[in-house]
């Protein structure tokens, strides 16, 4: 019977697959952390605007502006502070303005006198209770003023798009973190652990050739994390209602970027076992690999947040085009093909850190 | 009678001038010897005398630097692969993965030597059935260096490489394990041993080379190397007695091996 290399790379494989399960910290990069993060961000309100608002104590209540405002939804109107405790919450931020509705009594009829005190603190908020007050107003005016069929009138058509929740832009950010942590601290521990308690050698003296043994625990480490990413899009998916434009085939073009990523995310643990001296200096070695990445790739929030000084580094990094490929693969339903720059530039990189891997890596 | 020398000395390992040295470090030194069919062999000598880097050249683990080396007729330059399957290599200080079982350890190897076994009568072989679920970090030292042996004897190899396998053990260990050996040998199996322990290669081995310096500089039967030693006048500065303190030892606590 012919040797196979084949079925010897699928004993490493299950082996290390085993290994990998049983690895506390393999099971907390690739799902804890990610589950931790997009459970937060996941319960995090997304999307509608809320107001607060305190009507000052001595506010008339009887009037069609003060009805106006207490029966729309974006504004929560407090009335239980005192002016003193309004206008401190006022100059922190926390109430975005007060409103003060005066009745003015002439001589038959009575007219409203509407102050509003906005603030630097919450300036853009401060913006839109101006502008919805001043349509509050506009209405009572014109129904005062018994106008019925008025000079202009809006009318606003919404084109049914897709709702862009905070999930949407999470959930891949975290995806690419898992597959970043588990490529580097893995595959680098893991490598390395193998050459000091001489395990690879071991393998040496059975008849299975190196590359075979690279790739069994390459694939043990590609299973593990694939389906650590397709639990994490299901559970985003499930439970936070993550957008998958085009179903199943979102996720298998999901799955295809993982791979590529972790692909990409190992070369640099190879690199790293391979320069490490003691197993004390991975950690550091591979966090200069993944906090940057994790803090300028997009993870949390968008690249183009950061001052523009930064965002050239942003730009050069992997985890940036694998975050920017995953949201456009699942929210805008882009399909592999139109994601040329994003793939060219995750592909160079693979080049790149594995030409360094065969360089710097050593089996004993 | 003939018939029965020929048998016994036909050689399934020969070194011939073999050399290994890293930069101006002369490891090996041009040595030559034969291992024969079914024998244990001994490589003695101090710490730093080579025997490893030897043994690891044999085990196709290392490049050598010079020479020729014939393992069952297979030459180790040309057909390194082909010689990786007919023996078994025990590392010294070799780790396995820490978190899987002793079957799931001996499923990878019969995998690695795509060799379906039947894991459970190999750990019997070693006596560690009662250890299939336990993982190789929870074993004792005697049970590791038995577990390596168990997995060197997969794919039914024609030789096995030991290196240093007593090396802190304890004496009911060290006579386990000897006895482990005694067996292997009577399957039929050529052990090629490691030792710093005189006693053991005595006990043991059939022949031994005694290595110094990146040289052999003696191969024979304990026996006869005794016999020469003696000859040329040599005596003991004290009377042997009939026994000694390991003896002493056994006899005190008992001469079967425990689990630790």
């Amino acid at each position: 019977m012919k040797y196979s290399q084949f079925k010897a790379m699928m004993a490493i494989a299950k082996a290390s697959f085993r290994s990998i399960t049983r690895s506390p910290s393999a099971v907390v990069f690739t799902l804890v952390f990610p589950l931790i993060f997009i459970t937060v961000f996941g319960f995090l309100k997304g999307g509608s605007v809320t107001l607060n608002v305190a009507l000052s104590s001595h506010s008339d209540q009887q009037n069609s502006v003060y009805i106006g405002l207490i029966s729309n939804p974006a504004f929560s109107v407090h009335h239980d502070m005192d002016s003193v405790e309004q206008r401190t919450l006022l100059l922190k931020g926390k109430l975005d303005a007060i409103i003060d509705i005066q009745k003015v009594q002439l001589d038959s009829s009575s007219t409203y006198d509407v102050n509003l005190y906005t603030t630097m603190a919450s300036a853009e908020k401060g913006i839109i209770v101006r502008s919805m007050l001043e349509h509050l107003i506009d209405k009572s005016n014109l129904s005062a003023a018994k106008i019925i069929s008025p000079m202009a009138t809006l009318k606003q058509q919404e084109l049914k798009g897709r709702t862009y929740s905070t999930i949407d832009f999470i959930l891949p950010g975290q995806l690419g973190f898992s597959l970043l942590s588990t490529g580097v601290f893995g595959t680098a521990f893991v490598f390395f652990n193998l050459r000091q308690t001489l395990v690879i050698k071991r393998f040496f003296a059975t008849p299975i050739r190196k590359p075979f043994i690279v790739m069994g625990e390459a694939l043990a480490r590609m299973v593990f994390a694939m389906l650590g990413a397709a639990f994490l899009i299901a559970l985003g998916h499930y439970a936070f209602g993550f957008t998958l434009i085009n179903g199943l085939a979102t996720v298998a073009e999901m799955l295809v970027l993982s791979a590529m990523g972790l692909i990409v995310f190992m070369g640099f643990g190879f690199v790293v076992s391979g320069i490490a001296k003691s197993e004390s200096t991975i950690p550091p070695l591979a966090n200069i690999i993944t906090l940057p990445q994790f803090l300028l790739s997009g993870t949390f929030f968008g690249v183009e947040n950061f001052p523009t000084w930064l965002q050239p580094i942003c730009k050069m990094l992997p985890l940036t085009y694998l975050n920017d490929a995953m949201r456009k693969v699942a929210f805008e339903g882009a399909s592999l093909l139109d994601l040329g720059p994003q793939l060219a530039v995750i592909t160079l990189w693979g080049v790149i850190i594995y030409a360094i891997a065969v360089k710097v890596f050593r089996w004993e | 009678m003939l018939y029965f020398c020929v048998v016994q000395t036909k050689p399934i390992i020969t070194v011939k001038d073999l050399q290994k040295s890293y930069g101006d470090f002369h490891a090996v030194k041009g040595i030559s010897f034969e291992v024969y069919n079914g024998e244990i062999f001994g490589l003695l000598g101090p710490n730093g005398a080579g025997k490893t880097t030897t043994l690891e050249i044999i085990e196709t683990l290392r490049e050598k630097s010079g020479g020729t080396v014939i393992v069952d007729g297979l030459n180790i330059d040309s057909q390194a692969n082909d010689i990786k399957q007919i023996i078994g290599v025990q590392l010294q200080a070799a780790g396995y993965y820490p978190s899987l079982s002793l079957t799931e350890l001996l499923e990878l190897f019969a995998g690695l030597y795509n060799m379906p076994i039947n894991t459970l009568e190999m750990l019997s072989r070693v006596g560690l059935e009662d250890k299939a679920k336990a993982k190789f970090k929870e074993l004792s030292g005697g049970q590791k260096q038995r577990f390596s042996i168990a997995t060197t004897l997969i794919n039914k190899p024609k030789i096995i490489f030991l290196d240093e396998p007593t090396t802190g053990l304890d004496p009911q260990a060290r006579r386990n394990l000897w006895d482990l050996i005694r067996e292997v040998k009577a399957m039929g199996t050529t052990v090629v041993i490691t030792t710093h322990y005189m006693d053991e290669a005595e006990q043991l081995c059939d022949r031994v080379a005694v290595m110094e310096g990146g040289k052999v500089i003696a191969l024979d039967t304990p026996d006869t190397l005794i016999d020469n030693l003696v000859a040329s006048g040599f005596e003991r500065k004290k009377e042997v007695k009939k026994a000694n303190l390991e003896d002493v030892f056994l006899s005190l606590t008992g001469q079967e091996w425990r689990d630790e």
